[in-house]
């Protein structure tokens, strides 16, 4: 730590109390990596506000001293994305984890941005509704990390992704000033900014208050497990149920690989074992006799598309169980070796099948165990690869491997990300899919935002492949 | 204002150098108020005539088929996206298509039924409105109740700015979190950050079973009506409230459409005939369904003035006597499990300020949708803005047209 380190934490402290301001290197080790192994950055100074008035005298000291920052939840992101590097100050939020309120009659409720995601749904449960995007660390994860990068999860092929979930934020921009955005009917004061603020991936401020939609539980449940013989089919099964018309609320498949690594786990969900895919169908909706109907008909498909055998859980119990397989897959395939690049893209739905024989096709050639466990019905990939990140060559193969794997889903006709974020670890694929002037664009409005580029600087927008823009805000 | 509009020897130059630049086939007969018309058929060609309006100095109209907004807008030129009209993909299998933003509803409409897929969009206006216009204005009908507004169906958009630049948002799959959503930005400005031309969108499969039922009554009791319909966990596409004057009918007429496939239909028939009492609501025959929404959406492009807005859903019996007492008993339209409500008339600039004003401090945003220009110019297509809003506003504009070439009444005087 430098003297001015030391100096800015004595101010820190002053606003958070001493034992919220974490200078021991070993504290802030803590602190130097998120759900993604293989990027570390220890930061300076972390600190950790309890309110939302610390958290603002905190910006407000950081604006006058020009210091540059990082906000971050649980850590749970996957892309390097709340990592801050010398010269930043780390803001966690995890002590901001009040529920603000829930208005049963309004469906919505307004939260601090370290309420966990998971605690918010056993809130609003009570009131027969939830808040529906769930990711897999939802157990863990905020709901302003959830906003900070759009986050997805399984039952967002039928509920929307976060973004379809926030009415309106209260927002702390880098220079210390608020500002509200959205409504609380999710009509806009003008343009969509709260729009544009959710995924900005902490480059725009950090919501200080948010409002998200609920949304009634569905009354009627029918989660099925079918199993195939090989991923085509399996692939091939997801087309039809679509093409039927029919949504499911999440439609997830996993491939041997991490069925196995399942079943070998405590999460072990009665996975079959031989199977090449599994496909996880879940359809829900207010109706007891259209759920049923809908499953008949989805049955019907996988039975037709090719599937071994299809199970529907016979109660809660059961349901559960399918479903712990599938949230904790990450959690098992720690399993299969000491470190594990948990991978995001999404291609078009019908290039499913070909894009993961094409992703076979590399694991095989860089000698690595990839693992597939994804929705499906989003055509949302996640390719997990098993290494040791303390051996410098299979880390450069896993690098390799995995530049092969984005290329191969922008090939056909995909993007590098569908729910992860940019953050550090897709910076580089950017320009593979926007050019410099779009680039240019997304760096502009960031300075809008903030014009010293001070807040989580260094992400999302590699900025020597922009083109040059003028930005200029308006004098408040 | 000075410079603009009736300029003869102005526009004749303007005309010369647009002819030269992107060719005869570009431009179009100019309206009555004599600005110069141009239809870019590319938007490589909208690109350059930005870029050239930017650095000559013009004021640029932005246009799509004409039967939405008012093209009254003064400005040295007028700038039609209605050339591009191509549908590049449709893909039936992912449920995506990629339009560029002149195409007509109806022909995009036809073109995905022909391969079995379905925008799940509704807005109001004539059938031919463009997807551009759609997009910009952010303008959802009542398929918002079950689909979501306009921007819950784009996977993204390219725009060219004011001084044309052409940006790629979003892209053409289901889910993406790549780079920031300028998408959103887009969907609702008004094209006040730049003119969309291409759009690609997220598509549903044809309903198998698509049937409308109508119930009149008063306001009141329908109101109620709708919410036993949202507790009785029925999932209808469209859940629409119209007043009798926009209905033609005798009283308010609640509209339930159910839409998707056969089994949900089915399911939520039943639901709807026990949840209402035993079969009080009509159904309609499927070209007097047709009729009823078409009707619905082309009476929103006709009067001289047409807003929306959007509230929580449990505010809009109060909001609706709002509206009658300030504005009267005019046309409207609303979506109450949505809080959304869409009114159009004759009203004064005074009285929509005010009405701005008071809902401004019931958290209600009011976005004026059309209106002529010299009422939308004196009100804006928003206002009332919450702190600090504005300067990001404002900053937003000077990014994306920085010589102020894009003419869009995006506040008020």
């Amino acid at each position: 730590m430098t003297g001015a380190s030391s100096l800015l934490a004595r101010d820190l402290a002053a606003i958070v109390g001493e034992k919220h301001v974490r200078q021991a290197r070993a504290e802030r080790m803590t602190y130097a990596m998120d759900g993604l192994p293989t990027h570390r950055r220890v930061p300076d100074l972390v600190v950790l506000p309890g309110t939302r008035e610390e958290l603002i005298a905190v910006v407000r000291l950081l604006a006058a001293l020009s210091v540059p920052f990082v906000p971050r939840g649980a850590g749970t992101g996957l892309s390097g994305g709340a990592l801050a590097d010398e010269g930043a100050v780390l803001l966690v939020l995890t002590r901001l984890n009040r529920i603000l309120k829930i208005e049963p009659a309004h469906r919505l409720a307004i939260v601090e941005p370290g309420v966990v995601n998971a605690k918010l749904g056993a809130a609003v449960r009570p009131h027969g509704l939830q808040y529906a995007p769930d990711p897999s660390s939802q157990t863990a994860c905020t709901i302003g990390g959830n906003v900070a990068e759009n986050a997805g999860g399984p039952h967002c092929l039928k509920y929307g992704v976060t973004a379809n979930h926030i009415l309106a934020l209260e927002v702390l921009l880098p220079d210390g000033s608020l500002v509200e955005l959205g409504s609380p009917g999710g009509e806009p004061w003008g343009p969509d900014l709260a729009g544009v603020f959710v995924g900005s991936e902490g480059n725009f401020g950090i919501a200080t208050r948010i409002t998200v939609r609920l949304t009634p539980l569905a009354r009627a449940v029918r989660t099925m497990l079918a199993d195939f013989h090989s991923l085509r089919a399996a692939g091939e099964a997801v087309s039809a149920i679509i093409a039927a018309g029919i949504v499911p609320a999440a439609l997830e498949m996993m491939d041997q690989s991490c069925i196995r690594a399942v079943e070998d786990s405590v999460y072990a969900a009665g996975y079959p074992r031989d199977a090449a895919a599994i496909l996880l169908v879940e359809l829900d909706g207010g109706n007891e006799a259209a759920v049923i109907a809908e499953s008949d008909a989805v049955t019907d498909l996988l039975r037709r598309s090719g599937a071994r055998a299809v199970r529907c859980a016979a109660n809660d119990v059961e349901r559960e169980r399918l479903w712990q397989g599938r949230k904790k897959a990450f959690g098992a395939m720690g399993r299969l070796s000491r470190d594990l690049v948990v991978q995001d893209a999404v291609v078009p739905r019908s290039a499913l099948p070909g894009v993961l024989e094409t992703i076979s096709g590399i694991a095989q050639r860089y000698g690595l165990v990839v693992s597939n466990v994804f929705h499906a019905g989003d055509g949302n990939l996640h390719p997990n690869i098993s290494f040791d990140a303390t051996d410098p060559a299979l880390k450069q193969r896993v690098e390799a491997a995995s530049a092969e794997i984005m290329s191969t889903c922008i090939a056909a006709g995909g993007t590098i990300t569908g729910e992860h974020g940019v953050g550090l670890d897709k910076l580089r694929y950017m320009p593979l899919i926007f050019d410099a002037e779009s680039l240019g664009a997304m760096q502009a409005v960031r300075r809008v935002f903030d014009p010293e580029e001070r807040v989580n600087p260094g992400k999302v927008v590699p900025v020597h492949a922009c083109r040059e823009w003028a930005t200029t805000r308006a004098a408040r | 204002m000075s410079r603009v509009g009736n300029n003869a020897g102005r526009a004749v130059t303007i005309l010369e150098k647009v002819t030269a630049l992107l060719g005869e086939g570009a431009v179009l007969k100019a309206g009555t108020d004599r600005v110069p018309r141009f239809a870019p058929g590319s938007p490589d060609a909208v690109a350059l005539l930005l870029s050239t309006a930017h650095q000559e100095g013009w004021r640029v109209r932005i246009e799509g088929a004409g039967t939405w907004l008012q093209s009254d807008a003064p400005a040295d030129l007028a700038l039609t996206t209605r050339r591009l009209d191509r549908i590049p993909a449709i893909e039936p299998s992912d449920l995506t298509a990629t339009a560029e933003a002149g195409i007509g509803l109806d022909q995009l409409r036809q073109q995905l039924a022909d391969r079995g897929a379905w925008l799940g969009i509704d807005p109001p206006g004539l059938a031919g409105r463009t997807l551009g216009s759609v997009v910009s204005s952010a303008t959802a009908g009542p398929l918002r109740h079950g689909f979501g507004p306009i921007k819950d169906h784009l996977l993204g958009v390219t725009f060219v700015t004011g001084d044309g630049r052409m940006v790629q948002s979003g892209g053409r799959v289901m889910k993406n979190v790549a780079g920031y959503d300028l998408t959103r930005l887009q969907a609702g400005g008004f094209g006040a950050f730049g003119v969309i031309v291409l759009v690609h969108l997220r598509l549903r499969t044809l309903p198998r079973a698509d049937i409308t039922y109508v119930l009149e009554g008063a306001r009141e009791d329908l109101t109620q009506v709708g919410e036993d319909i949202a507790a009785a966990g029925l999932t209808p596409a469209a859940l629409e409230l119209v007043s009798p004057a926009l209905a033609r009918r005798e009283r308010w007429a609640l509209a339930v459409r159910l839409a998707g496939s056969p089994a949900l239909v089915a399911a939520d028939e039943a639901g709807l005939g026990a949840g209402s009492g035993g079969g009080r609501f009509t159904p309609l025959r499927a070209e007097e369904a047709h009729a009823f929404w078409m009707r619905l959406a082309e009476g929103f492009a006709v009067r001289p003035v047409t807003f929306r807005i959007g509230a929580v859903p449990t505010a809009s019996d109060e909001l609706l006597d709002l509206l009658q007492h300030q504005l009267g008993d005019e046309w409207i339209s609303a979506s109450p499990a949505a809080g959304a409500i869409r009114w159009t008339g004759e009203a004064s600039i005074d009285r929509l300020q005010r009405l701005r004003r008071t809902l401004a401090g019931l958290e209600v945003p009011l976005t004026l949708e059309r209106a002529p220009w010299s009422l939308r110019s004196a009100v804006g297509h928003f206002g009332a803005y919450r702190e600090g809003v504005g300067p990001l506003v404002t900053g937003l504009r000077r990014t994306f047209d920085p010589g102020g070439a894009l003419v869009v009444a995006t506040e008020g005087e």
